[in-house]
């Protein structure tokens, strides 16, 4: 037999061990997060519990990782407060420091990576994290991922304006940071998810003027509803948003009665209000598991794009599980937090098991999510329809790329191409695929929609209500746009923290480094053998 | 599809090399059909650095003649922009990126050395630490995105076809031909097959007999947010290559590969690795100003490799009308030309404007049988497969 040694120029042998390693890692800690990694330690597990709450100002402001639409105090500037704040929100933080839980906030995971097809020079499944401008890898034997929600975006002319925030920024600066800017908002969609947040908001003192629904009547629960209305809000079911407005903030924004496709069916009004609050569709936050190669998939009782677990919220990714928000919501969950705490517990009794330590006792199961109450397809997609569509074809649905509803349905060149004139550059989507649903990847290449520094948070499941109108098919035939580490911007400075295997330094240079690839073609000898090519000059393309 | 019984030409594989020669067929009114298994570009087209700067290459001519005409050419926004920069950190670098200059100086193309100071004046988000570096009056650089979209919808123009998401499974033969491509949604009857499936080109071929040395790897790239436009954004050296975008982001890839065993069903997965952080660190370095830029994405690409790194564009010598093109690792930037070259194989039996002796098929006649073993081109699975056995 030949004696076979590694290409010296590929990744074989060059895996860096990580910086430090754990039984458990969990990513996240709310309510789900903190069960999980509480329960593992007890049962004698080494746990790191990761967050990125309190996240810095500039992060914010690049809408990451939620939709904050500049609707935080002055107050986020103060980093050590905003710390304080963050764990005095939750008492659980410090049963899990008690618990020996080595729990680390201002810390944001980036990446995920496991073994597996297409993969395999790992040195095992590892965490990517970034604290304080440096980044590191966490080996994990186990990750339980607990990313939470984010919000669905909501274009209409006037949305950029500071003030215009999604409900889970809302909720979050109000609750974890106590720095909410906005005093009286105008709420924008009725699932229950949405109502028992707004509800969240009020309790915390926000004034919560009107809820518009374009649906017909609120979705959610009409218990929640009712207590909202009790409490002095104007229910506007059967209406839309067409504008925000303001000078440098919102001041007022203009809804609109509309018919069932979401035209207007009545007179225009003004309401006064400094914040307008995104809340038509609560989304698990999948990104770290779709980077990682987790199976995905649309379930509508369980609020659209969401990991596929097992009985014990175990992704398709052994390893890897996903509990809390980011695996499925549904009315019952966003109303009762034991919910998700016993999800995580539940993971974490199958990591302690499967580690092979001793397990607490098991406890009482709980419900799953059950008929959902809307189609999530098809009432994200009317909303698209009501705000988007109608309220104005060219407004900007993409904020880091200037991309317009118009420009994703005609799949127009960026402008900064100029090329708008050329007639032919006028091709349609159907022109794109011809069958099957338009994709979403193909289309936010082709747009750039999607591509910008706040990595589609805003504005990607807008695009793939715009393909499922373009296309005509129902919002989950469109494919989950991919997502890729790292999944939070970081600098080039602080990615490239990351060390390199000192064998590697030397192997950069000339693509795959074949001797003779770059050798002139009239240089080149009428028959190949490898035998024959050992030695020569290097060249370079 | 239903409707497609039949079509002169069917090309295999809606990457750079498909695309490009159904255009240059559709254009010559050729009635075409490329089939691509998944949506265009699924595989390493879609995924590449767009360079186009291939000097070694009996095609660079072609490729350098045709990439200033492709917008007028297809009607369509490729995003090409000429010329190229390569900055050297070391000395060692400076001689490597060097040897370049010979094989376009024997072609007739200009490049200029740069010293430290002309280098940095050119390229102004580079810093301290370079030592020189060259500027290439060649080359240069497009979006692999909107080129592809471009021959897509430029082929269609033409009148020429093209099916997604639809595999093609197998051939029908007669007579010392390939009578008709069945596909998962029925069979199209042809006159000519080419074989452009990139990375499955091997597969294909072996169901006609053909043995096509092929290994596959796995490469990867990051990029960052826009900043604001460098004079030429075709900047690479350091070990990398890649651009500036015309919006502006910094595009770059390079570092280690990962030899992979295509599965046997499906795309092959891509997933990206922690790789990302140092391909990070060289763009830091290569381009200091821009350190605080914010990487937004990385992705990984598998990529077709022959054994000595060159083509394969050639006639299989049974069945007598199948074309086989693989591009190893370079056919981005050769895409107008391979396409052309390809066109003229099916329609002329040769190529008008090359010498494509050096693509043939038949210079791997004598190769070693073990050749992926003695050049290391193994997947883990494969290595750790052969320690075992070896026990
Ligand atoms: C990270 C990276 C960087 C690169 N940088 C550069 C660069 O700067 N410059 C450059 O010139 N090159 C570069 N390359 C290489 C270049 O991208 C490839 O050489 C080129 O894209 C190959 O094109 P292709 O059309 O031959 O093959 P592919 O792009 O692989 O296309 C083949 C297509 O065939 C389809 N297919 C396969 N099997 C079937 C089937 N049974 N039925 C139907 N369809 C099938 C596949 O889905 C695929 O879409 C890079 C590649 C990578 C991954």
């Amino acid at each position: 037999m030949t004696e076979v040694r590694p290409d010296p120029k590929s990744v074989a042998g060059k895996a860096v061990p990580p910086a430090e390693t754990a039984d458990l890692v969990v990513i996240g800690a709310g309510p789900a997060g903190l069960a999980a990694a509480i329960e593992a330690a007890r049962a004698g597990l080494g746990v790191i519990l990761v967050d990125e709450h309190p996240v810095g100002i500039e992060v914010m402001g690049d809408e990451v990782p939620l939709h904050f639409g500049q609707a935080m105090t002055g107050a986020v500037r103060n980093r050590n407060a905003m710390m304080e704040a963050v764990l005095a929100a939750a008492p659980e933080i410090e049963a899990a420091v008690e618990a020996g839980v080595d729990v680390r906030l201002g810390t944001a995971a980036w990446g995920l990576y496991a073994n597996g097809p297409g993969l395999a020079w790992l040195p095992g499944t590892l965490v990517g994290v970034a604290a304080d401008g440096v980044a590191h890898l966490i080996g994990a034997r186990r990750v339980i991922v607990a990313a939470g929600r984010r919000d669905m975006g909501l274009a209409f002319p006037g949305w950029d304006l500071p003030g215009v925030v999604g409900a889970t920024a809302a909720v979050t600066l109000a609750r974890r940071y106590q720095a909410l800017a906005p005093r009286r908002v105008v709420w924008l969609g009725s699932t229950s998810e949405a109502l028992a947040a707004a509800l969240d908001l009020k309790a915390a003192g926000v004034e919560i003027a009107a809820l518009v629904e374009c649906a017909a009547a609120p979705v959610g629960a009409p218990d929640l509803v009712a207590a909202l209305a009790a409490g002095g809000t104007e229910i506007l079911a059967g209406h839309a948003v067409r504008r925000a407005e303001g000078a440098d903030r919102v001041a007022s924004v203009t809804v609109v009665p509309v018919d069932a496709a979401g035209a207007d069916a009545g007179p225009a009004r003004s309401i006064a209000c400094d914040g307008v609050v995104l809340a038509v569709a609560a989304v698990p936050v999948v990104d770290l598991l779709d980077a990682a190669g987790c199976r995905i998939g649309f379930d509508p009782a369980r609020g659209g794009h969401v990991p596929v677990v097992d009985g014990d919220q175990r992704t398709s990714i052994a390893d890897i599980h996903a509990v809390g928000d980011c695996a499925g919501l549904w009315p019952a969950k966003a109303r009762d937090p034991e919910i998700a705490r016993a999800e995580g517990r539940r993971a974490a009794r199958a990591v302690v098991a499967s580690l092979g330590g001793a397990a607490g006792p098991e406890a009482a199961p709980t419900d799953g999510p059950g008929q959902p109450e809307v189609d999530p397809s098809a009432y994200r997609t009317a909303w698209v329809a009501a705000s988007v569509v109608h309220a104005a074809r060219d407004c900007t649905v993409c904020q880091c790329e200037e991309v317009t509803a118009r420009e994703i349905l005609e799949v127009r060149p960026p402008r900064y191409l100029d090329a708008a004139h050329d007639a032919r550059n006028d091709r349609s989507l159907a022109s794109l695929l011809g069958e099957g649903p338009p994709d979403p990847d193909q289309v936010k290449r082709l747009t750039r929609a999607g591509m910008g520094p706040c990595q589609g948070r805003r504005c990607r499941e807008q695009v793939a209500a715009l393909l499922a109108i373009g296309g005509a098919v129902p919002l989950d035939r469109i494919r989950l746009a991919s997502h890729r580490a790292p999944v939070r911007p970081l600098s080039l400075a602080v990615l490239g923290s990351l060390p390199e295997h000192p064998d590697q330094a030397a192997h950069w240079d000339s693509w795959f480094g074949m001797k003779g690839q770059w050798r002139p073609f009239w240089e080149v000898p009428p028959q190949f053998r490898v035998g024959d090519d050992a030695d020569g000059p290097q060249v370079s393309e | 599809m239903e409707d497609i019984r039949k079509a002169a030409v069917v090309i295999i594989g809606g990457g750079v090399t498909g695309l490009s020669a159904g255009w240059w067929l559709a254009r010559d009114g050729i009635d075409v059909v490329v089939v691509e298994k998944g949506t265009l570009g699924a595989e390493a087209s879609g995924r590449n650095g767009g360079g186009c700067s291939h000097h070694h290459s009996p095609l660079f001519r072609e490729e350098q003649r045709l990439w200033p005409m492709m917008d007028e050419l297809l009607g369509y926004p490729t995003e090409f922009r000429p010329n190229r920069v390569r900055l050297a950190r070391s000395d060692e670098q400076m001689v490597l990126y060097g040897r370049a200059l010979t094989n376009a100086a024997a072609q007739g193309f200009r490049s200029e050395v740069l010293d430290a100071k002309q280098a940095q004046e050119l390229v102004p988000l580079a810093g301290e630490g370079i030592v020189g570096g060259y500027y290439y009056a060649f080359g240069g650089h497009a979006n692999p995105h909107r080129t592809l979209q471009g021959y897509a919808w430029a082929m269609q123009d033409h009148g020429g076809t093209l099916l997604q998401n639809c595999a093609v499974t197998g051939f029908r033969r007669a007579g010392g031909r390939v009578v008709a491509v069945e596909t998962e949604r029925g069979a199209i009857a042809c006159d000519h097959v080419v074989i452009a499936a990139g990375p499955h080109t091997g597969r294909l071929a072996a169901l006609l007999g053909a043995d096509i040395p092929l290994a596959v790897a796995r490469a990867e790239m990051i990029v960052t947010e826009a900043l604001p436009l460098m004079p030429l954004g075709g900047v690479d050296g350091n070990g990398l290559y890649g651009r500036q975008t015309l919006r502006g982001n910094l595009a770059y890839g390079g570092g280690p590969h990962e030899w992979l065993d295509l599965p046997h069903e499906g795309a092959p997965p891509k997933p990206s690795t922690p790789l990302a952080g140092n391909i990070a660190r060289r763009v830091a370095e290569l381009l200091p100003k821009a350190a605080h830029a914010r990487v937004i994405r990385s992705w990984a690409g598998v990529i077709e490799n022959t054994p000595d790194g060159r083509p394969i564009i050639d006639r299989l010598p049974e069945p007598d009308n199948v074309i086989v093109a693989t591009l190893s690792s370079v056919g981005f930037g050769l895409s107008p030309a391979s396409g052309r070259a390809i066109r003229d194989l099916v329609v002329d039996r040769a190529c008008s404007f090359a010498d494509l002796s050096t693509f043939r098929l038949d210079r791997f006649a004598a190769l070693e049988p073990d050749w992926r073993e003695r050049l290391g081109w193994l997947s883990a699975e494969a290595f750790a497969h052969r320690q075992g056995s070896a026990v």
